[in-house]
């Protein structure tokens, strides 16, 4: 819980932070009647790596490419550093991207890709040699500097596209899927690489991506969109442990949810009942909402316990029977059907099964949670 | 690649044939530019006679020269107008007329030579006629009806290339500073390099032995050799045709086998350093 109250704190103070380094004021994009960005406000601090998450369509590269200028805005402003950028020519910014397939110029050497930037802003010939060098030196390609694109691996490729993207040195830099090209094992190793590498240069960074494991990985903050609007702007830890609406609870991770509505509301409890539960949910804090108010509740796998013995107390567990198990090595997934129908996920970790044999396929058991495990979601 | 002694006697019977087909008449040609007679059908001893008198012959000479000459401005030109077209139809996004811009440009492909080159006459003897030029038809005419043919194969390679690159790696020269005009010198020119290379080889064929359009358009002291072939053949063939159709078959043959070696190679080593990296 701690690390989540600091990541908390972070954001908190980088959303009140007294003058934000990037500002994307109601940003609208339409492409004919059809409306792909639809009103972002986003404040975004100084050295601070910010994932824009999102399914494929959602408008998140639309987004990405109006902040390089590739695309201009139907509407809104985008300001940065307190310079209004919203429609400036893409060569006029001190932005620089990343593209997703590298977009290295094939005739080129590696040296000649990354001079290219510096070459167009007119360098002296010593500046742009040492820069290039000091370049090669951050992404360790020093080797191979005078080779072509094609003469390399798809890792070192990204690595090329990274040095040539921060050798101008810009005041922001756009990663478009700056992984998405990789296969997975590289993928792992890659992320946490490029994150040293971006805090190295010390570069404002925003990147764009389908996969959360890299958005949790990389950034310090992660905006969740789904159909060209923002649902939720957190940390990685906030924006698993606390969803603010059912999209992004389902989209994060794995989720049990709860169809409900509010039984008794008290300061500091309420009690949700659902159709698919026998009993009512206890929630150990208040909510803002009514009595009667349907709310969906959203239950983390890792935070359902499966047991023989009937838990104490009234609330917050149930009976079923497993109905699946599947086996991960360090956990196991619990698929427990409830009398009601519904299939409850608990991912339980292999060293809960020292004392006693873990139950098998259509054994009773019964599934808990602690009183502040669900979250209630009222969107 | 399968062995071709796996080939049944059918296989090596019908691919004999096709060579046959494709080759035997040059072959034919070649043998009787050794000929002695004065009759291309006559067989009257070996002899390298016919070639002596084609280096001799003034009016090939001048007529291979003039033909050099207007398919190689032919084809320069239409490598710059097809490159300028290509990029518009391929990066200007729908604009109004468009289809009928990809229309016009193409249709020299499509439509019956003598057409294009009877509509050029025309209207080139009609501007004459108006503003007085151009004064007669000549090199000058030739050209133009060239670079209208040629140009619709080299606007078609040269679109092709541009729709299947990568856009993004000009975007991502924008991204880093340069403006449109020079993102096309420095990017987009030399990627496309080979496409525009294959478009002037093509260019200068089409020009080099094209005989209706120039037939239209061509004066008096303007006689290109499709031309001067085709008008011998009608007073009656001699070796001298079969010797100069030979050196044109070894020139082409050592252009082509040259041309391959040099792309296997650079293949290769491609291939050979991609595996290096990986």
């Amino acid at each position: 819980m701690n690390m989540l109250e600091s990541s908390v704190n972070q954001a908190a103070g980088a959303a009140a932070g007294a003058k934000p380094y990037l500002q994307i004021v109601d940003v609208v994009k339409k492409f004919g009647d059809n409306t792909v960005v639809d009103h972002i406000n986003l404040n975004i601090a100084r050295n601070e790596i910010f994932a824009l998450l999102g399914s494929s369509g959602c408008g998140k590269s639309t987004l990405l490419r109006m902040l390089a200028g590739m695309e201009t805005p139907s509407s809104g402003r985008i300001i940065l550093d307190g310079e209004d950028i919203t429609h400036l020519a893409p060569y006029e910014r001190p932005i620089n991207m990343m593209f997703q397939s590298y977009a290295l110029f094939p005739h080129m050497s590696v040296a000649q890709n990354i001079a290219f930037g510096l070459k167009q802003d007119g360098l002296p010939r010593g500046e742009i040699a040492e820069r290039v060098e000091r370049m090669l030196e951050l992404v360790q390609m020093k080797k191979y500097a005078s080779r072509k694109p094609f003469q390399l691996s798809g890792g070192q490729q990204q690595r090329v596209a990274l040095a040539r993207s921060l050798a101008k040195r810009p005041k922001l830099l756009l990663l478009d899927e700056p992984l998405g090209a990789l296969d997975k094992k590289l993928r792992q190793q890659t992320q946490l690489e490029l994150v040293n590498m971006i805090e190295q240069v010390g570069v404002t960074c925003i990147m764009v991506t389908h996969d959360q494991e890299e958005a949790m990985t990389m950034a310090g903050r992660i905006g969740i969109m789904s159909d060209g609007q923002l649902l939720q702007v957190a940390s990685p830890g906030e924006i698993y442990e606390r969803p603010n609406c059912r999209f992004t609870a389902e989209f994060i991770g794995e989720t049990n949810l709860f169809g409900g509505h509010v039984v008794e509301d008290e300061p500091d409890y309420v009690r949700i009942q659902s159709a698919e539960l026998p009993r009512p949910v206890h929630i150990g804090h208040g909510i803002t909402g009514t009595l009667g108010m349907p709310v969906w509740l959203s239950l983390r796998p890792e935070r359902v316990g499966v047991s023989r013995q009937q838990p104490v107390g009234d609330g917050n567990w149930a009976a079923g029977t497993v109905h699946d198990i599947a086996y991960l090595g360090g956990f196991s997934i619990f698929h427990v059907r409830l009398p009601t129908g519904k299939v409850v996920k608990a991912s339980v970790p292999a060293t809960r099964w020292r004392e006693e044999a873990a139950p098998t396929w259509d054994e009773p058991v019964f599934v808990s949670w602690a009183d502040n495990d669900a979250v209630v979601l009222t969107q | 690649m399968n062995n071709a002694n796996n080939l049944s006697v059918f296989g090596k019977l019908s691919l004999g044939a096709g060579f046959a087909f494709l080759y035997l008449p040059i072959v034919v040609l070649v043998v009787y530019s050794f000929n002695a007679s004065k009759l291309v059908t006559v067989w009257a001893g070996f002899s390298t006679h016919w070639y002596g008198e084609l280096f001799r012959d003034e009016a090939v000479l001048s007529s291979l020269w003039l033909s050099l000459k207007i398919a190689f401005l032919a084809s320069t030109m239409s490598v710059v107008l097809g490159t300028i077209a290509g990029l518009v139809l391929a990066r200007f996004g729908p604009f109004r007329g468009k289809s009928l811009f990809a229309g016009m440009i193409t249709a020299p492909m499509v439509m019956p030579e003598v057409i294009t080159g009877l509509s050029m006459l025309l209207l080139f003897v009609q501007m004459q006629q108006w503003f007085g030029h151009p004064a007669e038809r000549g090199v000058l005419t030739i050209w133009v009806g060239h670079v209208t043919l040629c140009m619709a194969y080299v606007t078609v390679v040269i679109r092709a290339r541009l729709v299947e690159m990568d856009r993004s790696v000009e975007e991502a020269a924008m991204d880093l500073g340069a403006r449109p005009l020079k993102i096309f010198f420095l990017i987009t020119l030399p990627i496309i390099a080979p496409a525009i290379a294959s478009g002037f080889l093509l260019a200068f064929t089409l020009s080099l032995d094209d005989l209706v359009i120039t037939a239209f358009l061509s004066g008096p002291g303007s006689t290109t050799l499709p031309q001067l072939i085709f008008s011998r053949v009608r007073l009656g063939l001699n070796p001298e045709i079969n010797a100069l159709a030979t050196i044109t078959v070894l020139a082409v043959a050592v252009l082509v086998v040259s041309a391959n070696r040099i792309m296997v190679r650079a293949e290769r080593r491609r291939a050979r350093l991609a595996a290096a990296a990986a």
